[in-house]
């Protein structure tokens, strides 16, 4: 049984980690698709509407991507996790069947239409669909981060005598207090991503001489994009977020700031440190005093309750991984600012451009907007543990009872194998559109 | 409720079957008959251009079953795991086989792309036609041994095959030579379904050829039917007396036989669109028969320990249903507008249609 939960979870993570990587661009992108789109229709500069159509490209390749890891997803609800559907189908079905009904079919019908149809519909109509893909991808991002919010902090339900939770309230799905900070985080991480993504294409033309023009337009747009969200991201989603977990997850918090014992005069900031799992304690920390329960409370002697106030069986069981998500994913924000800083100055100083150290850094920053959207997940669901729903049903009750270890451990090897297939033809098309750049209209 | 949901749920599914079940059925042709580079590239479009879209259905009524029938959705899914598991690796072949070919134009790579496009619509198509037959056969729930179950009543787990693919007895596996036969005549179907599809979209040069393989495959699809409903009558003591003490379900099974005897006359059509409703009648009586013979079971019990799963006993609960029902009737309108839409500006040849690819 201990294995087969194992495997369960592992499953998971990893198929759902591979699925995010896509949508996590496809919802920024579409946004800023959208801009490129409007400021055609405003300034009927070309480069404009070339500029939204390349882009369209790209996110069509990952919106293709995002669909075939996202139906093994909601069949492993079924598959592997059958008890946790059985239970609680009712309510989450709700949710994950209208993203299904409602955003799927927005995004793949308008996207149809957004890239065979310009020339049938005019400017107006063409950025129209292009405006509906962008609401098809965030109400996607919603309808599912409402299922997770749900997870994490359940509300509107009953449990019947059988242990089925029944929905009572189908409008507290939407008002949930979980659901909005954490959409909005999500959602201004996705634009971090796709604008870092718009502004290392602008880096890698004109570092190698190419496309110029576009060049400069997706570096700025993308630096001014970038900065923009990242500063958004940290304050006021990220602190809004912070406190949503410290007030209904205390031991998730505790866990995910390496809280380990209870300050009576106020708990302290740490920047770094390794949690020490045997002597329940951070070594090698650097840290400051009292910061956390200003930050978290608006009062510098706030007590925050530590790790030594909670049963050893409601504690989060990964502690280490938790908390290093959770300070890799607010380090990385901050280096974030910190970049996207300095360029929005030298482009506004006019010097960006020519800045080659610069342009290289901007050129390989892509992939930790990915590695920080990920272990922000990371830190949602580990600090859930040991819950599939906070405080209600625990994780080890919510798995197949008829699938065995050994299935399951042979699906996922497949998967993996599988998906190293997927990520490679994925590379080579995206690399082939990028460096075949943006079309100018030749007609 | 339970049963208003049933409906909505069989309605998306047996759309879906029709609409991506032309995709299937263009993939195996594809695989048998398509020989020049450009009938290749026609008939691999005529998929391609719609498979995406085809898949919102799919979509739609996963999560809806999840979401009105819960416990049938968990029961299922984690005991048909492993064929599951193959259904999933199919599809994403077939879509990365339709998607990817175009992208290269080098004869290695497209070949290999338009294999993998024919191989996973063939095998989907199979594995399709199986679970229908599983479905309506039945398994083993609760696990029971000797009386006594090994699990909850509405759990199971089914092995691939069991030693005498016999679909006879408690213990049936995935593919015993009952659910293999349904699968064929899935095959069959979706091949003609296929076949029916390109010759309406495109000019290409084999359209008559297949014509006369969609009547020599519906004669195939005839001897099938009889056989299966023979084979099925022996398995299961009663299959047929829903349709006795409700004469009017008879509907369905006459819809299926319409379009089988339509088929006959396919060479006879001036134009190609009634094979092609010929072909999407058999698909549409097919399933519902099928639906309609177990009602209102949706997964027979092959013990006599553990009762069937019957709409009614795998239901979420009233003010659930009631309430997914105002955004349930407004999705299913716009996916329908969406679907005539989308056929509207779709309409008519796709050879020499430039959408700018
Ligand atoms: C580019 C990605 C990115 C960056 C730079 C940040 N975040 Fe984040 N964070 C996410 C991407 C993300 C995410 C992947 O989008 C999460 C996971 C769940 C969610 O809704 O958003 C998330 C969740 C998340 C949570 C909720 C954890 C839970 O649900 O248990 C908190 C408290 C923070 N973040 C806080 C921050 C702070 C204070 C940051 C300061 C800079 C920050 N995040 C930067
Ligand atoms: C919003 C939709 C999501 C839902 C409904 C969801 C649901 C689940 C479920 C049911 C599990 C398995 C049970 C468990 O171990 O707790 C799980 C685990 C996990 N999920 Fe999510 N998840 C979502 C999004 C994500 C994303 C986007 C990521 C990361 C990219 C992620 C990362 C993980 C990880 C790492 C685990 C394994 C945790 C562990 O078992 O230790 N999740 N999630
Ligand atoms: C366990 C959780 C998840 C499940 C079961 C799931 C399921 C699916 C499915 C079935 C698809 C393809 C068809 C469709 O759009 O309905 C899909 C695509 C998509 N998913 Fe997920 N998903 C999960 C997690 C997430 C998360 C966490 C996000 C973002 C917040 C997300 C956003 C999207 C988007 C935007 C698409 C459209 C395709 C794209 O733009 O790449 N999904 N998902």
């Amino acid at each position: 049984m201990e294995d087969m939960l194992f495997y369960d979870r592992v499953q998971f993570a990893f198929t759902i980690t591979f699925h995010y990587i896509f949508p996590q661009l496809t919802m920024g992108l579409s946004l800023m698709i959208v801009y490129f789109k409007w400021r055609y229709l405003r300034s009927k500069i070309e480069k404009y509407n070339d500029a939204a159509k390349f882009f369209m490209k790209i996110f069509a390749i990952n919106f293709t991507m995002g669909v075939i890891t996202g139906i093994p997803m909601e069949f492993q609800f079924g598959t592997n996790w059958a008890k946790f559907s059985e239970l609680t189908g009712s309510i989450i079905g709700q949710t994950l069947a209208m993203e299904g009904m409602f955003s799927f079919f927005l995004e793949s019908s308008f996207l149809a239409l957004f890239i065979f149809g310009e020339k049938l519909m005019g400017q107006r109509l063409h950025f129209l669909t292009g405006f509906l893909v962008f609401v098809g991808s965030w109400a996607s991002g919603y309808l599912i981060l409402a299922t997770n919010a749900w997870m994490q902090h359940p509300v509107g339900y009953e449990i019947l005598e059988n242990g089925k939770f029944v929905l009572t309230n189908f409008s507290s799905l939407f008002s949930n207090p979980w659901l909005l900070p954490a959409f909005l985080h999500n959602q201004i991480a996705s634009l971090v991503t796709s604008s870092f993504l718009v502004a290392s294409i602008g880096a890698f033309y004109l570092l190698r001489n190419k496309n110029q023009s576009y060049g400069k337009l997706f570096l700025k747009t993308g630096v001014i994009f970038g900065f923009f969200s990242s500063v958004l991201l940290a304050f006021p989603t990220g602190d809004w977020n912070a406190k949503n977990v410290a007030k209904y997850q205390p031991a998730a918090f505790a866990a995910m700031e390496g809280i380990f014992h209870t300050e009576e005069a106020g708990a302290e900031i740490v920047f770094v440190g390794q949690p020490n799992m045997v002597e329940k304690k951070l070594d090698n920390k650097i840290s400051l005093p009292n910061v956390l329960s200003f930050l978290t409370h608006q009062k510098w002697d706030k007590q925050i309750p530590g790790m030594d106030q909670f049963d050893e069986s409601e504690l989060p069981d990964n502690i280490p991984a938790l908390y290093y998500s959770y300070h890799i994913m607010v380090g990385l924000g901050t280096i974030f600012i910190a970049i996207m800083g300095f360029s929005l100055f030298f482009l506004w100083r006019k010097k960006l451009f020519t800045m080659k150290p610069l342009l290289w850094i901007l050129l390989f920053l892509v992939p930790f907007p990915y590695i920080a959207n990920l272990t922000g997940w990371y830190v949602a669901e580990l600090g859930r543990q040991p819950y599939l729903v906070y405080g209600l049903l625990r994780t080890s009750d919510g798995i197949s009872p008829t699938v065995s270890s050994g299935n399951t451990l042979f699906t996922l090897l497949g998967f993996i194998a599988l998906y190293m297939l997927l990520g490679l033809l994925f590379l080579l098309l995206v690399g082939k559109t990028i460096y075949k750049g943006p079309k100018p209209q030749t007609h | 409720m339970e049963l208003f949901w049933y409906c909505i749920i069989a309605i998306v599914l047996a759309i879906f079957f029709i609409l991506d079940g032309y995709d299937f059925g263009t993939g195996i042709i594809h695989l048998f008959y398509a020989k020049t580079e450009q009938d290749k590239e026609v008939i691999a479009k005529s998929a391609g251009l719609f498979w995406d879209s085809n898949e919102v259905w799919l979509v739609a009524a996963g999560g809806m079953l999840f979401m009105a029938f819960p416990t049938y959705y968990a029961s299922v899914f984690s005991g048909f795991y492993l064929p599951l598991i193959i259904v999933l690796w199919l599809i994403i072949f077939r879509a990365i086989g339709l998607e990817l070919r175009s992208h290269f134009k080098a004869s290695m790579w497209t070949s290999i792309w338009d294999k993998s496009f024919g191989i996973s619509s063939l095998l989907l198509a199979l594995f399709f036609g199986v679970a229908l037959g599983n479905v309506v056969r039945g398994v083993n729930l609760g696990g029971v041994e000797n009386n006594t179950s090994l699990y909850e009543a509405h759990y199971f787990f089914l092995p691939l095959w069991n030693s005498s693919f016999s679909p006879t007895g408690t213990h049936p596996g995935v593919l015993d030579w009952f659910t293999i036969v349904i699968g064929l005549i899935s095959v069959v179907t979706l091949a003609i379904h296929g076949a029916n599809w390109i010759i309406l979209k495109t000019n290409s040069s084999i359209n008559k050829k297949l014509k006369n393989t969609v009547f020599k495959a519906n004669i195939t699809l005839l001897g099938l039917t009889i056989f299966s409903l023979f084979v099925w009558h022996n398995i299961n003591p009663q299959p047929f007396s829903n349709f006795q003490e409700n004469p009017w379900l008879i509907i369905f099974p006459l819809i299926y036989m319409s379009g089988i005897t339509g088929l006959f006359f396919v060479k006879k059509y001036q134009n190609e669109m009634p094979a092609f409703l010929c072909s999407t009648a058999v698909i549409l009586g097919g399933i519902t028969s099928s639906l309609a013979s177990m009602f209102p079971k949706i997964l027979p019990s092959t013990n006599s320990t553990n009762e069937s799963l019957t709409i009614y006993n795998t239901a979420a609960e009233e003010y659930g249903l009631s309430v997914a029902l105002t955004w349930g009737i407004i999705g299913f309108i716009l996916l329908f507008i969406y679907l005539i839409v989308q056929k509207r500006l779709m309409g008519g040849k796709i050879d020499h249609m430039n959408y700018g690819h």
